[in-house]
Order: structure tokens, then sequence, then C-alpha cells
């Protein structure tokens, strides 16, 4: 790997950007998180477990997960359509599937454990700021959790793999072009619950880059986890 | 009344233990290792070590471990004292909301005394607060009584919600917390398992006060010795 490589913003090859985490954002919700990767924003509000409707949604043996992501019509450049397309569609039945292995759900039949999550600001790495949200907001809703899920997209501009892509390096063109790819991770257990990508990559960088991969969901976790317990420290200091 | 409330804080834990070791713990965080811990619950063994499931505090009460939950929903158990308001009247009885997942419903058989079904709505009428039991939870709804003492219809006082899960924390050890509270105030207090509590005082002011009271204990969420801090919180402002 060459390490020289500059960046837009002068980042070294491995670092993420500067990461902003709290929880607690929204009173109304039973749990709620925002976490941030540089200028990407996302903010999470968790609803119950509750009772499900349509009821021919309801599974009698276990609550189920409903994800639902929003990219906020003025947290793009160029102003989104707002509503449902078929992005967010896509992207939010990938982030419910990142966060369902991580989830207990047996103790609420016939429930659902609604997770709402809405990009403020995007400047790439949308869906993986998403899952640390919702990860963190699931934990602050009290829902019973196997582990925190921790998200980061690693990518490739032409030859170097680096780690969280901004949107300028994701549009990067010359040599081999750019490779962007998402992964989720159970942050203390060795098993990955989402894997997306875009681009071209050999074999040997694949490997290269889920060991990059691991290392920085260390950093994700810690971050995720102070925040959590920053929440309590709050709330129990003297007024 | 006060039965029901020792009752229900029998199975919940006591702020009061100093020599309970606490810490704040997340999902998949190893709370401690070892063979000789249980794991109690909101925890799970893997191998060898009692690692959390939920977010909460972490308590080791002799070889058990378990995690005292602060935030999240309630979750509805028979024989559970909880506050609602009647959202709407059925010909068999009526709906009551408990904010919880499923709304409880109050058959018309489990009022204390003869109701002509013609006129339910002069027992009660939609609005209308009423304390009422758990009878069961099933995966239809749920069902409650208001058969009991301290049970049945709330008037005048006025309600207000805290975080379920601090429930137990309000109604202190065998029911001292509330006690304390209504004894300082001379309010009449009921404080229902999903997180609203009725307040009814004999003046204003005592009615605030004892509404701060309930909400400085539902805030501090981790301190030892809570008694004595109301305690002296009521001197300060006498």
């Amino acid at each position: 790997m060459t390490t020289q490589t500059k960046r837009p913003d002068g980042r070294k090859p491995d670092e993420l950007r500067k990461i902003i985490a709290k929880v607690g954002v929204i009173p109304n919700a039973d749990g709620s998180a925002l976490f941030a990767f540089g200028k990407t924003l996302a903010i999470a509000a968790v609803y119950g477990p509750r009772q499900l409707h349509p009821q021919h949604m309801q599974n009698p043996s276990a609550g189920i997960l409903r994800c639902n992501y929003d990219l906020l019509s003025f947290s793009v450049a160029e102003r989104k359509k707002p509503g449902p397309n078929r992005r967010s569609s896509e992207i939010s039945k990938a982030i419910q599937w990142a966060l369902e292995p991580a989830l207990y759900l047996d103790s609420f039949p016939n429930q659902v454990v609604d997770v709402q999550v809405y990009i403020l600001q995007a400047d790439a790495g949308t869906r993986t700021a998403a899952i640390n949200a919702s990860s963190m907001a699931l934990a602050h809703a009290g829902i019973p959790m196997k582990d925190l899920v921790c998200s980061l997209a690693v990518g490739k501009i032409d030859k170097t793999i680096i780690a969280d892509l901004t949107k300028e390096e994701e549009d990067f063109k010359e040599g081999e072009g750019a490779t962007d790819f998402a992964m989720a991770k159970l942050a203390n257990h060795n098993q990955f619950t989402l894997m997306q990508m875009d681009g071209k990559i050999s074999p040997a960088q694949v490997k290269e880059a889920l060991e990059l991969t691991e290392g920085l969901t260390k950093e994700i976790f810690e971050a995720q986890k102070k925040a959590l317990k920053d929440l309590i420290e709050e709330q129990g200091d003297e007024k | 009344m006060n039965d029901e409330i020792t009752k229900a804080s029998e199975a919940s834990s006591d702020d009061f233990s100093s020599d309970a070791k606490r810490k704040i713990v997340v999902p998949g965080e190893i709370i401690i290792s070892g063979e000789d811990f249980l794991p109690g619950e909101g925890t799970r063994r893997e191998e060898n070590n009692i690692v959390a499931s939920k977010f909460g505090l972490a308590e080791e009460a002799g070889r058990v471990v378990k995690i005292i939950p602060i935030f999240g929903a309630f979750v509805p158990r028979r024989n559970n004292v909880v506050i609602g308001r009647v959202t709407d009247i059925t010909h068999a009885g009526w709906l009551i909301d408990i904010d919880s997942a499923s709304s409880g419903f109050l058959p018309i058989e489990e009022s204390p005394r003869f109701i002509n079904r013609n006129e339910m709505d002069q027992y009660l009428a939609i609005g209308d607060v009423i304390s009422a039991k758990i009878w069961t939870v099933k995966n239809k709804g749920i069902d409650l009584t208001i058969k009991g003492k301290g049970l049945g219809k709330l008037d005048d006082g006025f309600i207000f919600r805290i975080i379920p899960s601090r429930v137990p924390r309000v109604i202190g050890r065998e029911g001292s917390m509330v006690n304390l509270i209504k004894e300082r105030t001379g309010c009449s207090i009921t404080v229902g398992q999903n997180g609203w509590i009725w307040i009814r005082g004999h003046s204003l002011e005592a009615e605030i006060k004892a509404r701060k009271a309930v909400e400085i204990v539902a805030d501090k969420v981790h301190v030892n010795g809570l008694t004595e801090k109301v305690e002296s919180w009521f001197e300060e402002n006498e």
C-alpha cells in the first residue's frame, strides 16, 4: 500500500473523518441517536416495541424490525425530490438486514420495532452512518441486543485502499477509478452483517479492506459506547 | 394501594444497598469473566464471560449478574398496577390507553358495582383516568380490572409521565420513596408501572412540589442513598 497518497482533505489512507456521536436527541422517541462522519450526518429514532399494523405482517413467534431510511431533500447539493424512491427503499432494507442479526426480538411476538433514519447532510457513506446511529438508538430504546453494530465504508481510489470515502473521492475517475465497499460488523463478534460494493477490487485487496475495517470498527464502537455512557453520567450528575 | 406498590417493588432492585457494585454497560460488552457468576436478567453467557444484552447498569447481586434497564418502553406484566385513560366505550367494556404496545381492555364485569349497559359513560366516560390492575396479558391484548383497594377512577389531581423503567426507583424499597414524598407533601400519589403518575394534593404548591420530587428521583439514575438526598432536598425547599 502506498501510504503517501494525498487525500483531498489531508487524511491518512486509514484515517476516519471526525466522528460525532450523541444519544437521546429526540425526546418523543423511545430511543434516538445522532451519528456523523465528517459532513455526513444521520439521525435515528426508534419506536417500540409496539403493536404491528397491518396485521398480516405480524409474526407470532418473534417481533420484527422495520427500518426506513430517508435522504432529506436539502441534504445534497442538488435538491432531491422528497419521498421514497428506489434507492432509499434498497438502503432501508440493507439497514434492516444489517441490524437484525444483532437483535433479540423473540420476547416481542406480534410486535414491531420501528427505526426511522434521516440523513440531514450527505457526503458519501450515508448508509454506514445510518447503521451506526440506528444501532445506538436501539440500545437507547432498551431493546435486547447481542452486540452493537459498527459500520463503515472502505474503498479504493486507483490502487490505494482508503477508509471512509467522501463524495469527492467516490467520484474519482482516473486510473482504476473509485471503489466503494460498505460494511457493517458486530462490534465484539467476528460477524459481518452488511457487505455492499460498487466498483472493482482484487481478492487480495478485499482481504486488506476487511482487515482495515476490523481495526476501524473498534474506533467506531468506542465512540458509540462513549456516547451511550455519557448520557447516563450526565443524568446522574448533580444539577 | 400500598400493598400493591410493595409487591411491585419487591421484584425490582433497590437503590440503597451501598455495597452493590454498579457500572454502565452497552450491549455486547463483557461484564465479568469467570465461571463463578450466573447470568441474570438482561445478560447472557458467552463461553467464559457474562455479556450484556441491554444498555443499562450492571449489578452483581451475590453470584447473579443482572442489568437494571434505565430506558425503554413499558412491557406489561400480570398484576402490574397501571394508570390509563379511557379511549372508547364498547358494548362489553372500556378501551383503555395504558401507553404500551397494545391497549388495555376493561370488561364491564370487572367493575366493582353493577353498571347499566346503556349508561356506561355515567361510570367511566371517554377521557377519564383510572388506575387499574393488569389481569391477563394475551396476544390479543391486555385485560384490566378495577376490583381492588385503591383502584378505580381517579378524580381531580393531574397525571404526568416518567420513563417506565424508572418506576421502581420512584417507589423505592417497599414503597419507602413514594411514602416519603406523600408524607412530606401531604399529596395522594399513585404510581403506575407504565410510568404514569397521578398526584392530588390539598394545594397546587404541594402538588408541584410532589411532582418535582418525583422527577428528581427519576432523573438521578445511578445515585446511591437517594432517600437521604430527597429528604435533604425537602429540607432545603421547606
